[in-house]
């Protein structure tokens, strides 16, 4: 899929995606010609054919997390499926150090997608060299990837 | 009219989102079998002729053997396999390569939908807007089965059996997802019924270029425990008519052996539960086949 500014014959860039509310996906793109944008707007049968294919309108803002399909559609999950991995007992560099208070808001994130959860938070922090993830960073991080719901 | 010009003409410095975002699965997919020596694929096109048990047993049988073998349930809708080898309620790991296999009988490492869900006997369903789910419930299934193969650490494997669904629709599409599946077991009984569909799925193989299938004759006969006598359970001989049909070869006949759906029941397969019944020796001597088809990698064109 691809969207082409008529007016300037130009390939129209993914600026970013909401959910607007009543389940509407909407996928920004905008003419860097021209400045020109448009917005798709996708309703929650549309989108649903879409991401069972395991795929993101308007391209991913994090790499694809393992079982992530599963993870996000299944019913009935069994909460304690999966535990995290014990961490290397020597400190990764890069280690991200959770809060008090980050380790709770990660609490409520139901356990049968939280070590995804909390790989994508710190996969954030690390790359833009952040070592403390704190709510505030979550609530940053939540946004710039379009997270919402974790 | 104003021209526009095509999908193809257009290029995209971001690439396309869609494509690239299969292509990226595809290849994660490709990436993750590099690990596995060979990819076997256990199905029939009927249900209820014994392929969860087949895959079971044969999974325990090569470790045994001394294989590294994973064992992947396919069957979403009737998983059967983390029970049959002993991994029920096992928890999987969230492990930095993926996710990892619960481990099952004799080192068989297994991933199964039932390790997924709260209640076992739960029918599966995903979370989607209400009504017209068919539209994607076939998608999401082969994107499942897609995740069990590349999002699961199955590491270095001699062996990964994969217990597919009934229904050569199933297979069909998870023969589109493995292009490079080399050795397909069909399992039947010599029922009639169950020879008119295997025949389907041994058409469906033929149509793949899968290259290397074998028929895997379950229920053939009943031997009795005391005297050794053995009657067949079905008028006539579906399997050989089925073989000469289709041109497969059989490459192992078990017999009915009620020690077999025990040990399913109870987790531990029968051909490790220290016994020595005819069924447990038909699966030793096709595990000893496979393995050394294995050894001089006949078996496998990846």
């Amino acid at each position: 899929m691809k969207f082409l500014c008529i007016q300037c014959d130009h390939i129209m860039a993914f600026a970013e995606r909401q959910l607007p509310g009543d389940g509407t996906l909407a996928a920004v793109f905008e003419c860097s010609a021209c400045g020109r944008d448009i917005a798709m707007l996708t309703n929650p049968m549309e989108t649903q054919l879409v991401s069972s294919m395991g795929i993101e309108i308007g391209g991913r803002t994090v790499p694809e997390q393992p079982m992530e399909l599963v993870r996000g559609n299944l019913e009935g999950a069994r909460q304690d499926a999966f535990v995290e991995e014990e961490p290397p007992a020597p400190v990764r560099p890069g280690r991200v150090e959770w809060t008090p208070d980050a380790v709770d808001r990660l609490g409520r994130v139901p356990s049968f997608v939280r070590g995804m959860v909390k790989r994508i938070y710190t996969d954030y922090a690390r790359e833009r060299g952040i070592d403390r993830m704190t709510p505030e960073v979550m609530d940053t991080a939540r946004s710039d990837l379009g997270l919402e719901g974790m | 009219m104003r021209k526009i010009r095509t999908y193809h003409e257009v290029e995209s410095q971001t690439g396309d989102l869609l494509v690239d975002q299969i292509r990226g699965q595809r290849q994660r997919l490709e990436s993750r079998l590099a690990g596995i020596r060979s990819l076997i694929a256990v199905g029939s096109g009927k249900g209820g002729v014994g392929k969860s048990l087949v895959t079971a047993n044969l999974a325990a049988a090569l470790a045994g053997e001394g294989c590294s073998v994973g064992a992947l349930d396919a069957d979403l809708n009737g998983p059967s396999l983390a029970r049959m080898l002993g991994a029920s309620g096992e928890r999987l790991v969230d492990g930095a390569e993926g996710v990892v296999p619960a481990p099952a009988a004799c080192g068989v490492r297994v991933m199964s939908m039932e390790l997924l869900q709260n209640d076992a006997d739960a029918p599966l369903r995903w979370r989607a807007p209400s009504g017209d789910g068919f539209l994607w419930q076939s998608s999401i299934e082969t994107g499942a089965v897609r995740e069990f193969l590349s999002d699961v650490a199955w590491g270095e494997l001699d062996f990964l059996l994969m217990d597919l669904p009934p229904g050569t629709d199933k297979m069909d599409r998870i023969f589109q997802l493995l292009p490079g599946l080399g050795t397909l077991l069909l399992v039947t009984t010599p029922s009639e019924m169950s020879r008119r569909v295997v025949a389907r799925a041994a058409r469906l193989a033929r149509e793949q270029g899968i290259p290397q299938v074998g028929l895997v004759a379950n229920m053939t006969e009943y031997v009795c425990p005391c005297c050794g006598h053995s009657d067949p359970l079905f008028p006539g001989d579906g399997v050989t008519r089925l073989a000469g049909a289709t041109g497969l070869e059989i490459w192992s006949r078990i017999p009915f052996d009620p020690r077999l759906g025990e040990g399913s029941d109870r987790g531990v397969p029968a051909v490790i539960a220290g016994g020595d019944s005819p069924g447990a020796r038909a699966f030793r001597a096709l595990a000893g086949r496979l393995a050394d088809l294995g050894r001089t990698g006949k078996e496998d064109g990846r």
